[in-house]
């Protein structure tokens, strides 16, 4: 296994007495690419900020390599920060943003101008280092902040939701030049999205947070294929979340009907979350499948068709390649691997229970998604 | 659109010719005649005279421009990282002397600065020597650093606020001290605002006379008093006093101008 670099333990904040962070343990390893993942107030940017040295801990404690850092001050700390808003200095040219720190850190004049020209060719932006910053795309700008960041040769890079202000096609673009860098330079990155997709693109390790408390912690796949309870199953890609009972090993009910499903170990007559994934449900002839609806919507997606299923008790998002028509009636159909059985848990701690599934937004950047108008007809 | 335009602007622009630019142009024509009436450069040639005048101004008004930056700059830092309940009454307390009329203020100055004012009062009765600052150049440098330090103060602490804390953090991430991250971020960024604090206190302090006149006591004779004597005193000469005006004019266009030329880059220098 590799060796640990960061550790939190029982990491606690509170601001003016809202706790923000719930006693979260977090162990990061050297060379990781680690995401912190979560709705807004989630409590990710607050964990990126104990670690970069801008807040202490109420309670608990922070390592590094072994070290207790929790008075350390950021300037005294082996971590570089890439912000939120790029934070650059505007009186300042490229070139002398990228050499700020290692201009603190007093090198040779030739070595410095040496990393610099280094970093910002890691970065793309070779030729650019007399520009003055404000002269720059938002792009341009992000690319300079990582180069800033990066000539310091850090142990650790901390990126605050680096890609947030940028138009998605740059932002796919950067996602895979950020992972290349943190290959070739070789050093750990912790990075805070809200962005599920980029986190499943980009990490090694994804640790989904909510209401300051670490909800999973797993690699991509772990996350996606099995989430641990029907907040991480909703937020991690899209899921049909309905309740239901497990009767006993391998038999649950839901939707008005009783299921064979391969799920064990739950109490008998255990309430339940059942996570059915969209591209799992086959639609069937009426009488076919196992459930039976109506067609409320079909968008066209792109790559597939999102569709609504009404039925009773319950409305299915299905994804699939081909489309039936609104107002039809269909069956559809869901094998015993499909149906994904949950413990449900108490999500919403410290009286949190404003919030319900609905109003947490799953992927805030859909609605930049194109959007053809609703087909009619079989589709492709 | 640009007809409408013209006609909501009408009402500034016959005010701004009325009494700016006719009035600019009576001070031209002013200080280019004699009092035959013609064309003549001898008002300019007579300025020579009051070199000392004018060197008196323009070193008291940079005495009293630095002081404002020495005094004025700091507390703008200071009240920049305070809370937003300390800053708004901090302010207040900036501010509030400039509700009360000038005129009260300085006369307020000339009976604490007296021989025997407030301040040699208190003096001999800590048994410690008695000043003679009244009727001195100190007496009005300090009067006009009382009055115009805000105008200093207010700028400086407006660029600083403005400053991105984010960028205060990326330069403390970068390895920056308290020190250095003021030396190399707060310090240029607030450059603008002490610019503009530079000019607003220069620019009256050059021009003063009411403050020379009452803590200088006739002594420290200052363009302001020059200007003064030639339109309302027994010397009347409008002539000599518009060359003068004129001149004075021309300075604080130089030097507003080689401002905006060191703040190049950066946000333009607010101007009067």
């Amino acid at each position: 296994m590799k060796k640990e670099l960061i550790r939190l333990v029982d990491c606690s904040m509170a601001f003016d007495g809202e706790i923000v962070l719930n006693a979260i343990n977090l162990t990061i390893h050297d060379k990781e690419f680690l995401t912190l993942l979560g709705p807004s107030g989630c409590g990710k940017t607050t964990t990126l900020r104990i670690i970069g040295g801008f807040e202490t801990p109420s309670s608990g404690d922070i390592f590094f390599g072994g070290e207790r850092i929790n008075d350390v001050p950021p300037h005294r700390r082996r971590v570089n920060t890439v912000f939120q808003k790029y934070a650059l200095f505007p009186h300042l040219n490229v070139f002398e943003n990228v050499a700020f720190g290692l201009r603190i850190a007093k090198l040779p004049e030739q070595e410095i101008e040496e990393r610099v020209h280094g970093a910002l060719e890691l970065v793309g932006l070779k030729g650019y280092h007399r520009r003055r910053v404000h002269q720059l795309s938002g792009g341009q700008q992000q690319r300079v902040a990582i180069a800033r960041a990066v000539v310091n040769r850090p142990q650790v890079l901390l990126l605050d939701e680096p890609l947030g202000a940028l138009d998605l096609k740059l932002r796919k673009e950067m996602q895979h030049e950020l992972k290349d860098i943190q290959q070739q330079v070789g050093i750990t990155f912790v990075y805070v999205t809200h962005d599920q997709e980029e986190a499943l693109t980009m990490s090694d390790t994804v640790v989904v947070m909510n209401y300051g408390n670490i909800q999973q912690i797993g690699t991509p796949v772990d996350i996606y294929n099995e989430p641990i309870n029907a907040f991480v199953a909703d937020f991690i890609g899209e899921s049909n979340i309905i309740k239901g009972v497990m009767h006993k090993d391998h038999d649950v009910s839901f939707a008005g009907r009783r299921f064979d499903c391969v799920d064990v170990g739950f109490d008998p007559e255990q309430p339940v979350d059942v996570v059915v994934r969209p591209e799992d449900i086959r639609i069937t002839a009426p009488d076919a499948g196992q459930l039976r609806g109506t067609v409320n919507s079909v968008t066209f997606k792109g790559v597939f068709y999102e569709i609504y299923v009404d039925s009773p008790g319950y409305e299915w998002m299905i994804h699939s390649t081909s489309a039936p028509k609104v107002g039809d009636e269909v069956g559809l159909s869901l094998t015993p691997e499909d149906i994904h059985v949950m413990d449900r848990p108490d999500l919403f701690p410290q009286g949190a229970e404003a919030m319900t599934m609905e109003e947490i937004d799953p992927s805030p950047y859909d609605e930049e998604k194109e959007e053809a108008p609703v087909q009619d007809g079989d589709g492709l | 659109m640009k007809r409408r335009g013209g006609l909501l602007t009408g009402p500034y622009i016959v005010w701004m010719a009325l009494f700016t630019i006719v009035p600019m142009l009576l001070v031209v024509w002013f200080a280019f005649t004699g009092e035959d009436g013609r064309l003549t450069l001898d008002n300019f040639a007579r300025l020579l005279d009051y070199g000392a005048v004018f060197w008196r101004s323009l070193g008291l008004a940079a005495i009293a421009t630095v002081a404002c930056f020495v005094i004025g700059y700091p507390l703008a830092y200071v009240l920049s990282r305070e809370t937003e309940a300390v800053r708004k009454s901090a302010m207040l307390l900036i501010m509030l002397p400039m509700w009360i009329n000038m005129l009260l203020r300085t006369y307020a100055w000339m009976s604490i600065l007296e021989n025997n004012g407030l301040l040699n009062q208190l003096l001999s009765f800590l048994r410690l020597p008695t000043l003679h600052i009244i009727n001195t150049p100190a007496a009005v440098a300090l009067g006009m650093v009382y009055n115009y330090l805000p105008f200093m103060v207010l700028p400086v602490l407006t660029v600083m606020l403005k400053i991105d804390s984010s960028v205060i953090e990326a330069a403390q991430d970068l390895g920056g001290n308290q020190a250095t991250v003021f030396k190399r971020v707060i310090l240029p960024l607030s450059l603008p605002g002490v610019l503009s604090g530079i000019t607003m206190v220069f620019v009256p302090s050059v021009s003063t006379f009411i403050i020379s006149k009452l803590l200088g006591g006739g002594k420290t004779l200052l363009l302001g008093d020059l200007i003064e004597m030639q339109f309302l005193g027994n010397t009347y000469n409008p002539y000599l006093g518009s060359a003068i005006a004129l001149l004075m004019m021309v300075i604080v266009l130089i030097s507003m101008a080689l401002m905006n030329r060191f703040g190049e880059g950066e946000e333009e220098v607010v101007v009067l």
